[in-house]
């Protein structure tokens, strides 16, 4: 009930008589200066607002102003010393070039659809053989009830995520290259190949030529290095969730006659049937960022002589690198590689918050 | 309660032990094997003759390896850049999750999502280099000419790391930080006397991340510096690989009684063992860092 234009009235139950709110003038002060008191917060608050600064100055120049690169996809290619503004506008010419280019195009369409075919089947394969590897080896964890052995067993499995990638792949290209040749004399290929030739996985005549210069073994290549690197540090969140559940879970099951596989299906995997939820969710929203490092690493920089190895390692970020730089007679095309990032960050940023949006539905768990 | 083990249990934990072991080997002996291979003869290097144990051991990988002033550098660089990008990121990082952790801060939620937005769209790496390349040029133009400190101000910041530290100093009681203002201190009195000291480990979690990231970054180093004398470990090793594993020529005319694999496994040892001396006293941090980095409810 309004009276007198700005003030309310209450119901006093107590003296059952209608009264002036007071807080209500607090309020429409509060709603009538917020501007004001807006400012006034700040310049109270000065410290606080100047410990943001620097933070929000990294962003800004090293995430945000990469983002208005991304302008240069609807632009005329240029030099790359030009800003941004110079460039000629174009439309989405870029885009359309990538998607379904025909005539001078042609092969530059075909390249980002193989790129990105690539992305999805490295990422999809990740999921697959990747994903499953930390639930085994925490399930494996649990099992062993002496502490010491336990940690000195994580503790080693942690260990090649903290290698350096330049580490890790320059390993994987030695103990998988050719047959060298050696002051005249011809040396086996890495030990690797060798022991998988030996096992005959692989022909000799792939071993000799060398595991990753032939498009063949890649994806395999990609995989089984990148579970040696992380699905021992990945099992620690699962782990963590194992060892949650109550020792009296376990016990009741056991009085019921339970032997350790109806222990598994019914006590372990429902309590840890939300983390393995919101990992797989994450995963599925980072689908789209595969590491440009490792597969530049892997391919001898993306040397266009190694093998037919990129026809299955190029991935859509190192496309547009490739692309963007110029190599010998052809020049480099960097609104064509801003228009393919774009693209592919796009969809990678709508798969990041529709799996967000899945989980906080579906568990009541974001993650952001 | 003890209680006989049934068969089933007895069979899967005998299975956990055997394949645990074996992953954990696997894990181990890629590092085992660069170690050995670092300092055993040509030919047991070049015919895979290397099982357990160095063969025909020689020392001269690693001392060709010392006397290169190139090597050096490379790694006083590494270690410049590991120092002052893991300190420049840490302030960065806790000044900024300290400010954040406040209710009372004032568009909050904007600061928040400016900050998550990064997680969700990045530009990539063309649209990064073009900026790297505009950037460079204004701090050219402002007289900082080493490529180096470029380096270490723009890269290396993680959203996640800033968001752990935030959610640590959210968790500090509130009347603690009443109590001190009460007492009379000041913003940053409150921050170095109560919040750091109460989230220590946390922290250390997050400076560890930092570290690794700067002691392994590769491809923006090698992107951004221009000049070698300024590259670090990571792009001497790889450039190492280039020469002495994909260029033939090298190879074919190599004449010295160690392989050219040798090298390079040599500088992989040498970049490694700073990681493994520290390892055992910091792995406890990584394991609460990938808890609490998994997931937040």
């Amino acid at each position: 009930m309004k009276v007198n234009g700005s003030d309310y009235l209450v119901f006093d139950k107590e003296a059952g008589v209608w009264r002036e709110d007071p807080e209500q003038a607090v309020r429409d002060d509060v709603e009538k200066h917020y501007w004001r008191n807006v400012g006034r917060a700040i310049l109270k608050d000065w410290r606080l607002y100047l410990m943001l600064v620097p933070m929000i100055l990294v962003f800004l120049f090293w995430r945000y102003f990469p983002m208005y690169e991304l302008l240069r996809s609807f632009k005329v290619d240029g030099s790359d010393a030009q800003p941004v503004a110079e460039w000629a506008w174009k439309g989405f010419s870029n885009f359309r070039a990538l998607l379904m280019g025909t005539g001078a195009n042609a092969s530059l369409s075909q390249d980002f659809w193989q790129a990105l075919r690539n992305t999805f089947l490295l990422s999809f394969y990740g999921l697959l053989f990747g994903f499953p590897m930390p639930i085994i080896l925490a399930l494996f964890f649990n099992e062993i009830r002496s502490n010491g052995t336990r940690s000195i067993l994580q503790v080693l499995t942690y260990l090649p995520k903290f290698m350096s990638t330049v580490i890790m792949t320059s390993l994987v290209v030695m103990l998988v290259k050719g047959a060298t040749n050696t002051g005249g004399l011809t040396a086996p290929p890495g030990v690797i190949s060798q022991l998988l030739t030996h096992l005959g996985l692989i022909p000799q005549e792939a071993a000799n030529t060398g595991l990753l210069r032939s498009a063949q073994y890649f994806r395999a290549i990609y995989q089984v290095s990148g579970i040696w690197e992380t699905a021992g540090y990945d099992s620690i969140v699962f782990f963590a969730a194992i060892i949650a559940i109550s020792p009296t879970s376990y016990e009741a099951a056991q009085i019921d006659g339970a032997n350790k596989w109806a222990q598994m299906r019914y006590v372990v995997l429902p309590s840890i049937l939300s983390t393995i939820v919101i990992m797989l969710i994450t995963r599925i929203g980072s689908m789209l960022s595969i590491g440009y490092e490792k597969v530049i690493l892997l391919t001898n920089n993306l040397a266009r002589d190694n093998g037919d190895v990129l026809t299955t390692a190029q991935v859509v970020s190192t496309f547009a690198w490739q692309t963007s730089q110029s190599s010998g007679s052809a020049n480099g095309q960097p609104g064509i590689a801003a228009a393919a990032e774009m693209m592919n960050n796009v969809v990678g940023m709508l798969l990041v918050i529709g799996a967000n949006t899945i989980s906080r539905k579906a568990s009541n768990v974001s993650l952001y | 309660m003890k209680r006989k083990l049934e068969i089933s249990e007895l069979i899967f934990k005998i299975i956990s032990y055997v394949l645990l072991t074996a992953f954990a080997l696997c894990c181990l002996y890629p590092f085992l094997y660069a170690l050995f291979a670092s300092i055993s003869g040509r030919h047991a290097v070049e015919y895979n003759e290397i099982v357990l144990l160095p063969k025909a051991v020689q020392y001269e990988a690693f001392s060709w390896m010392f006397q290169q002033d190139t090597f050096w550098n490379a790694y006083s660089n590494t270690l410049f850049l590991t120092i002052f990008g893991t300190v420049w990121s840490l302030v960065v990082a806790v000044l900024g999750a300290y400010a954040l952790s406040k209710k009372r801060l004032m568009f909050r939620k904007f600061f928040n999502f400016f900050l998550v937005f990064t997680m969700w769209f990045s530009a990539g790496i063309v649209p990064q280099r073009l900026n790297y390349l505009a950037t460079k040029n204004v701090f050219h133009s402002v007289g900082i000419m080493d490529d180096k400190w470029m380096v270490v101000i723009a890269m290396g910041m993680a959203a996640m790391n800033i968001i752990l530290l935030r959610n640590a100093f959210e968790n500090v009681p509130g009347e603690i930080e009443e109590a001190a203002i009460v007492d009379g201190a000041t913003e940053m009195q409150v921050l170095r006397r109560v919040f750091i000291p109460m989230s220590k480990s946390t922290i250390a979690t997050v400076a560890l991340f930092f570290a690794i990231s700067r002691w392994n970054g590769y491809f923006w180093a090698k992107e951004m510096v221009s000049n070698d004398w300024e590259k670090p470990l990571q792009v001497y090793i790889r450039a190492k690989l280039d020469e002495l594993v994909y260029d033939p020529e090298t190879i074919n005319y190599w004449n010295k009684n160690y392989a050219t694999d040798s090298v390079i496994y040599a500088l992989i040892v040498c970049s490694i063992i700073p990681i493994l001396i520290i390892y055992p006293f910091i792995q406890k941090y990584f394991a609460k860092g990938a808890n609490a980095g998994g997931v937040k409810e």
